[in-house]
């Protein structure tokens, strides 16, 4: 069904496995058969899964949820990129129509100092909220708003907003960076709001507490190589960290030192 | 037909338009030095979560909140595409909150509560100006005005959107807000974290048991009021469009601790998916009820027609909602459209390899943006490529991310040839029974969402989940809850001096000591089975019985059978299923035990919801119980009633009535010819 033709492959996968943050991981090798090219790569680690469970194995654990590419849960590390071989999507959009009869797939976690490994492929990406929480939003309690067209907003600003706003906070950027930069990630945000009449009046305080967190989490710094925007699912632009380094320089030189 | 004495709606008195300003305003306060010393506890951080949190942590409650994904942004909220309604009048089209009312009450085929759902349509509008405030990038016009898209079961255009990701910009707002109070230590977060069950002391709820699942450790967590706001239950059928993680197991565990379930057998089956391509099949995807404003849905004329779909003329094929339903044509609402589809091909019209599917053809209205876009730009007697590619790019601009996503999952190009779609279980209807205050039937514990039963009726309409989630959060529970926890001040300031207090206790609460060790009993019988089967397979077969016997048409001897299939399927689950790893670690596996096993539970209350509604009514739709043109037929003089189900034991429930009463709307037949 579908246009797979009903293809199947075999396979060869080569999986990270940890048992916890604090013990040594190593790769696995486990073969998998009869796989449809209309699965998803993630119904294909269904399938080792219950193959592992009928061997009284434990299953690998994998983050995912959505699987419709917008949660940002799945993470995978695979063939050295994250979220796969095909640009433009997550884990759970990659089909395994990607793939050849006899391929060997490797799959490892993220991998960043902050992003530490919780177990096997799933990792701790709580960073991210931490710098959200330090200055990512309006500050506009319930109740406090006006009648929603009496802020009028140019289309091109509200689009160029949204663009930015689709960041799905998978971290893929933060992984696929040699650093492990989370400038992508943190100017999605910045800019997002920059550019709305609605994040104006906190945009210097804004950019400089994000900043600061981030630089707290130790996440590297970014040197420009743009292999976070090439493997970002959602397309966020490399013209997000531009504008951030401008607000940021902006709000640190019209800001007074505390 | 009387309510049942268990039942109070607690609907306040006065003229409909009235009822909820007025309580609104006279309802108890809590002082702010009280508020700083009441703690709530919100299970789920979805739009209702989320917003519920942020605001009573803005009002200065102690707040912490659950959520068993890695973080607050992933709540499933995040996956809504279409839009969020709000009867702002902003097209001129004659909206009202009078005919969001009469819509909503309407197209869930009347058997919603009037006064919620007028207060729903009342506070709509000022969902739109706060998300808005947030920076919310919802769709704006060249002038810098909202955009609107029209919906299913309506005729005026109220949808606000973002592209297809209203629901995740929707959701960012609410994230925003609520990371906002953890910055500022009002809101404490416990990610990674999953309710096992409600703690009740003297009948009220007093906190829960939370699982770490990092750790895999239990935690007892104190609180004067419990919000579940942990969305419904549609992955009892297995496949759905819900997230993998999506699951009945805290209001289930309320359930069991004395809140009763309401109207469990409605389900919203929506009619625009991707259809299933194999046994392998995990989830399944949506595909917006947006996409019926400006797509077609046919099947050919012909049975068992092979010939690829731009081989058959227009005057072969058979456009089946507007030959059925002339007045609203491809916007009916989703359970109509669903049965429709479900009709066609059961009679032997379906479309591709599996024969389960009808199309969803954009090319009639690519072709008339084209041809506006070619006068737009100036371009006189245009060839039909030029008027096609013109085209393609305006339906790119509005659905590109849905057309990119249902490329990737079916291989084929939507642009060049019709989606091939099917109905799929979306949303649940039913949940948690909670009165006016959205609170249950147990003191302190409260349900927000589509936790609860109380907006939607039988049928949700599209693009109505979102609001009433952030209804429910932003705009509802900030006051209600007042009702209550006023109450607990004064209990506190009574019980002040006495040394056993549950304030002075909290969780060393002896009841706090046996919901711990009743769930860690569970923990341990799961791993002390040893079974031969894994849980996703038992999973599977629930999710079957309930897709075949209690999916989109039922009739008795199915929910007969179905009763039996799943009481012996739970008897199996509980000798033969395998689950492996430890308790102290991080294991989806038990995670996902734990959420099969109460699946199995509520299956079978569902069936039995479906067999005792002997009439049809929106999604619920008993076969015995149809029109001559095969439309649901409704019992008003015996079913006008939530069924309100209380739980006495595993397979054994009292079922209680509450009578519906329609004082402002003639309920009538659904007619959308």
């Amino acid at each position: 069904m579908g246009s797979g033709n009903g293809q199947m492959l075999n396979l060869t996968l080569k999986v990270w496995r940890q048992k916890n943050g604090k013990a040594k991981g190593s790769f696995e090798t486990h073969q998998v058969s009869g796989i449809s090219t209309d699965m998803s790569f993630l119904e294909m680690f269904d399938v080792l899964n219950e193959k592992l469970i009928h061997e009284g194995k434990e299953p690998i654990a994998f983050d995912h949820d959505c699987r419709e590419g917008i949660c940002g849960m799945c993470s995978m590390y695979i063939n050295g990129r994250p979220h796969g071989p095909k640009g433009g999507i997550t884990t759970c959009q990659l089909h395994m129509r990607s793939f050849k009869n006899g391929d060997t797939i490797i799959v490892e976690p993220w991998r960043s100092a902050a992003f530490p490994v919780i177990k096997d492929l799933v990792v701790d990406r709580s960073a991210f909220d931490r710098i959200i929480a330090s200055g990512g939003y309006v500050s506009v309690n319930t109740g406090n708003a006006k009648d929603a067209n009496n802020i009028l907003i140019p289309k091109t600003a509200a689009d160029a907003a949204f663009d930015a706003a689709a960041c799905i906070g998978c971290g893929a950027c933060v992984a696929a960076c040699k650093n492990a930069s989370a400038m992508l990630f943190v100017s999605a945000k910045v800019s997002q709001l920059a550019l709305l009449p609605q994040g104006q009046v906190e945009r210097k305080e804004r950019v400089l507490k994000m900043v600061s967190q981030m630089d707290e989490e130790g996440f590297g710094n970014c040197t420009n190589t743009g292999a976070c925007e090439a493997e970002c699912p959602k397309g966020i632009s490399l013209e997000n960290i531009a504008r951030m380094n401008r607000e940021f320089l902006g709000a640190e030189l019209t800001t007074a030192k505390k | 037909m009387a309510s049942s004495p268990k039942l109070d709606a607690k609907i306040p008195e006065g003229p409909l338009a009235e009822k909820w300003t007025k309580y609104r305003s006279t309802v108890p306060l809590v002082n702010p030095a009280n508020k700083r010393s009441l703690e709530v506890i919100v299970v789920g951080s979805g739009l209702a979560g989320g917003s519920a949190a942020a605001t009573l942590a803005e009002m200065g409650y102690k707040v912490k909140v659950f959520c068993f994904q890695d973080s607050a942004r992933r709540a499933h909220s995040i996956a809504a595409q279409g839009g969020i309604n709000a009867a702002k009048n902003y097209q001129n089209d004659g909206d009202s909150t009078y005919r969001l009312f009469y819509d909503t009450i309407k197209g869930g085929d009347y058997r919603a509560r009037e006064a919620n759902v007028h207060r729903l349509a009342e506070v709509s509008g000022n969902i739109i100006d706060q998300c808005v405030a947030q920076g919310v990038p919802l769709a704006r016009e060249y002038g810098g005005l909202l955009s609107n898209r029209s919906f299913g079961g309506t005729q005026v255009q109220r949808t606000f959107y973002a592209a297809g990701q209203t629901g995740q910009q929707l959701l960012l707002g609410a994230y925003s807000a609520l990371s906002r109070q953890v910055g500022y230590g009002s809101v404490e977060m416990f990610a990674r974290h999953e309710m096992l069950d409600v703690v009740t002391i003297d009948g009220r709820a007093r906190g829960i048991i939370a699982r770490n699942l990092v750790t895999g450790e239990l935690e007892k967590h104190f609180g004067h009021a419990v919000l579940l706001c942990t969305g419904g239950y549609g992955n009892v059928f297995y496949l759905s469009t819900n997230a993998m993680g999506s699951n009945v197991t805290a209001a289930w565990k309320a359930h069991k601790k004395g809140a009763f379930f309401g109207n469990p057998c409605f389900t919203q089956i929506h009619p625009t998916c991707i259809p299933v391509s194999g046994d392998h099949q995990s989830k399944l995807t949506l595909m917006s009820e947006s996409l019926r404003n400006d797509g077609r849905i046919w099947v050919p004329l012909k049975k068992d027609d092979n010939r690829k779909p731009n081989e058959i003329p227009e005057e072969e094929r058979d456009y089946y909602l507007e030959r059925r339903y002339p007045a609203f044509g491809n916007l009916v609402p989703r359970d109509v459209a669903s049965r429709a589809a479900k009709e066609r091909c059961d009679a032997g019209y379906g479309v591709g390899a599996s024969k389960m599917a009808v199309y969803l053809d954009f090319a009639a209205n690519t072709d008339r943006y084209g041809k506006t876009e070619a006068n737009k730009q100036g371009i006189h007697n245009p060839t039909k490529e030029q008027i096609r590619e013109l085209g393609k790019a305006v339906v790119k601009e509005k659905y590109g991310n849905l057309f990119d996503m249902y490329q990737q999952i079916t291989g084929e190009n939507p642009y060049e040839v019709p989606m091939r779609i099917y109905p799929a279980v979306h949303y649940t209807m039913g949940g948690l029974w909670v009165d006016y205050n959205l609170m249950t039937t147990v003191p302190g514990l409260y349900a927000l969402g589509e936790a609860n039963f109380s907006d939607h009726g039988a049928n949700r309409l599209g693009a109505s989940a979102l609001m009433q989630g952030l209804a429910d959060g932003y705009f509802v529970i900030p006051y209600t809850i007042g009702v209550y926890l006023s109450t607990e001040v004064t209990r506190m300031s009574a019980e002040k001096a006495k040394s056993d207090s549950i304030d002075k206790l909290k969780t060393n609460h002896p009841e706090f000591e046996k919901a711990l060790s009743e769930v860690k009993g569970q923990i341990e019988k799961f791993f002390s089975i040893k079974g031969t089967k894994s849980v996703e397979s038992f999973h599977k077969r629930l999710g079957k019985i309930m897709w075949d016997k209690c999916g989109m048409a039922r009739n008795r001897k199915g929910l007969e059978e179905a009763i039996t299939e799943i009481r012996a399927l739970r008897e199996e689950f509980w000798k033969d299923v395998r689950v492996l790893g430890d308790a102290n670690e991080f294991n989806p596996d038990l995670e996902k035990a734990g959420r099969v096993a109460d699946f199995l539970e509520l299956g079978e209350l569902m069936c039995l919801d479906a067999l005792k509604r002997e009439e049809s009514c929106g999604g619920h739709f008993r076969e015995e119980h149809q029109t001559e043109e095969g439309e649901a037929k409704r019992d008003d003089d015996n079913f006008a009633y939530v069924a309100a189900w209380e739980f006495k034991n595993v397979g054994d429930w009292e079922l209680n009535k509450e009578e519906l009463k329609f004082e402002n709307i003639k309920i009538a037949q659904r007619s959308y010819k």
